[in-house]
């Protein structure tokens, strides 16, 4: 193993122990946040059956495990997540895992869609505002960016609905495909892009104005900056100049940030999903939070948590490698 | 003979105000060494930014000629101007430690001058800037040239860029202040470097410097600016014998230099007051204020340059004698 490998080894091996660390953590708080609430699954069920009868809560109350003290519940949760295993979701009648891995996908591709495109646009909006800094064009991005920052993402969602839902009749204002149509090959992919449009764009506002503004400030930096003037002095064209030497570096303060916002998207997919009916995790935490659901709902929070921290680690990864001053540690 | 580079009238202002070089006019021959001195703030590195077609965007070239072996660089095309740059004259600036980019291995920053002047391919290219590497005198080269500037010293770095700028073996080498933020035994070295380069490629040097030790080391002829302008200009030697501006006088009062012979050797002067702000300079004789000689004559336009002894100097009084 050379030297570098043996390093990264060693940062993979040190950062999983912290991730693990830190899922038992968030497990055991989850776990005593969503029992400090009143309510259980068992008085949910009883609650939509239309009966208070207390032989009946009991018995389900027993049959759900709920009787039990609590660490013993506990002890037991972690147990089988220490296995895999979720539990099973009465309210689905359907395992934990499943049921996830059903929705995921769906909530995966909003992220990513959301994600690349605030990245890919603010990459394009940030290097036309430094171009023109504090001239037309960058006031008016800069109008539009504070908009979208300024503005909440269920406002704008809803908005978005009704102009090019409703009114222009544009774009399909809900779910993820046309259930009408048949699920296979291009024509089902364009039917989910058409779909992912609305959603995508909502989730992406926010993010787009924080990018916009961090791109640009990095992109007049990297212009100011010792090693461009070194390099136009060497001959370099300004092509070359902004691909090689400016985006590697304006770049750097993006991936951070975005690795920072991972958990803010994954939170903001429940209020986005819930606005456009898509069918993904965060929809689907937000059903079981109503149905008091308290073995989904815990899985959900966990594997969000197993998301961003293997996000996390995939951006350092990144980071290290475009800043090359920054050793993994 | 033609000079390699004469430039005549020069001026730059800041976007619609303050004039930064007023009317400078010089010129540098093939293989010579010309020292620019003067105090911060005088306009050394605008002039080597302002040859270079490089100045910031603040500033702008308001007029006069940049004639660099027959072109007129100040108003030659952006792509002739990027073509001769790197490859016909080769800039060093100040500060190793951000001149290079941190995100660029160091091999790639020489091998990219050599694939665009020259057309290297990829592994030509970087075959020549180990050798570079080698040539400026970085140990172990094959090895450094995959490192990234953060793992080099200053002193490295600095070679680093040394070799860049003359890998094309330009006609002129322009150091704007090379070892000034060096430790004083690598400035040497480095300094020692830069010379016998420039023996070996043959190429002029226009070397920017406050220090008067390094000028009297490396330079043939010395130009001395003040507040945007040229004040005194001459061979080193005679200069520093007999300066006849009262602001050369003064730098070299204030240079501590065994080499040169000075009335009450171990006092060190300080000229007086401060390079004025822009803006804010004097009518007439621009050193006026500091000038221990000032008469009000001094307030009546600027003094023009007149032959010296040594070469030409803007003082009324150039020509009556030693400065005082
Ligand atoms: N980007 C800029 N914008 C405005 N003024 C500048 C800029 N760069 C330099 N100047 C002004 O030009 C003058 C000369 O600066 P400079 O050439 O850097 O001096 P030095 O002789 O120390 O190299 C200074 O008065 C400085 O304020
Ligand atoms: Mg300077």
């Amino acid at each position: 193993m050379t030297p570098r490998a043996r390093r990264i080894a060693r940062f993979l091996a040190r950062r999983l122990a912290q991730g693990v660390a830190l899922l038992l953590c968030i497990a055991v708080l989850d776990f005593a946040l969503l029992h400090a609430v009143p309510g259980d699954a068992a008085d949910a069920i009883a609650g939509e059956a239309g009966t208070a009868d207390p032989g009946y809560v009991a018995t389900l109350r027993h049959q759900l495990g709920l009787d039990q003290p609590l660490p013993v519940q506990l002890g037991l949760y972690l147990g089988r997540l220490a296995q895999g295993n979720f539990g099973y979701s009465f309210r689905y009648g359907q395992s934990v895992a499943s049921l996830i891995l059903e929705r995921l996908p769906a909530t995966l591709l909003l992220m990513a869609a959301s994600i690349g495109f605030a990245v890919a646009a603010s990459l394009v909006l940030g290097t036309l505002s430094a171009r023109f800094a504090n001239r037309w064009p960058d006031r008016l991005i800069t109008l539009v960016t504070l908009f979208f920052y300024a503005t909440p993402l269920f406002w704008f969602g809803l908005m978005a609905i009704v102009l090019f839902g409703v009114h222009l009749g544009w774009l399909p204002t809900g779910g993820m495909y046309d259930v009408a149509r048949p699920r296979t090959g291009l024509a089902f992919a364009l039917d989910v892009a058409r779909h992912l449009v609305l959603p995508a764009f909502t989730q992406a506002c926010f993010f787009l104005a924080i990018y916009t503004r961090l791109v640009r400030t990095s992109m007049l930096q990297a212009y100011g900056s010792d090693y461009v003037r070194f390099a136009r002095a060497k001959g370099v064209g300004e092509l070359r100049i902004a691909l090689r030497h400016v985006l590697r570096n304006a770049l750097t303060p993006l991936v951070t940030m975005v690795g920072l916002n991972l958990g803010t998207l994954l939170g903001g997919a429940v209020l986005t999903e819930t606005v456009f009916s898509w069918p993904g995790i965060g929809r689907l935490m937000y059903d079981a939070v109503f149905q008091r659901d308290v073995n989904l709902l815990l899985s959900i929070l966990v594997l969000g948590s197993v998301i961003v921290i293997v996000a996390n680690l995939l951006v350092d990864m990144l980071y290290a490698a475009l800043t090359p001053a920054v050793e993994l540690r | 003979m033609t000079a390699l580079l004469e430039v005549d009238g020069l001026r730059v202002a800041v976007n619609g105000g303050a004039v930064v070089l007023d009317d400078l006019s010089f010129s540098v021959a093939r293989g010579e060494t010309l020292a620019i001195v003067g105090e911060s703030g005088c306009g050394k590195s605008v002039t080597s930014l302002a040859i270079m077609r490089l100045l910031p965007p603040a500033l702008r070239l308001t007029g006069g000629a940049i004639r660099f072996d027959g072109a007129d660089l100040a108003t030659v095309s952006p792509t002739r101007m990027r073509d001769l740059r790197g490859r016909r004259i080769g800039m060093i600036f100040q500060e190793p430690m951000t001149s290079l980019n941190p995100g660029l291995r160091v091999g790639e920053q020489i091998a990219e001058v050599l694939r665009i002047h020259e057309g290297l391919s990829r592994a030509a290219a970087w075959r020549r800037a180990v050798e570079l590497l080698d040539h400026v005198r970085i140990p172990d080269p094959a090895r450094r040239a995959m490192e990234y500037p953060h793992r080099l010293s200053g002193g490295q770095r600095q070679r680093v860029v040394i070799a860049a700028a003359i890998a094309c073996r330009p006609d002129l080498i322009i150091a704007d202040e090379p070892t000034t933020a060096l430790d004083v035994t690598v400035q040497a070295q480095v300094l020692e470097l830069l010379k016998s380069l420039q023996r070996e490629i043959g190429s002029a040097v226009i070397l920017i410097t406050h220090n008067l030790g390094v000028v009297a080391q490396t330079a043939d002829r010395v130009m001395v600016m003040y507040a945007g302008r040229k004040v005194e200009e001459g061979a080193v030697a005679a200069i520093f014998d007999d300066p006849r501006h009262p602001y050369t006088s003064g730098l070299l009062r204030a240079t501590p230099d065994p080499t040169r012979p000075r009335p009450a050797r171990g006092v060190l002067h300080e000229i007086p007051g401060m390079v004025p702000r822009l803006g804010a300079r004097a009518s007439g004789c621009a050193f006026r204020p500091r000038c221990a000689r000032a008469v009000p004559r001094c307030a009546e336009g600027v003094p023009p340059l007149l032959a010296t002894n040594s070469g030409l100097a803007a003082c009324l009084f150039a020509q009556e004698g030693a400065a005082a």
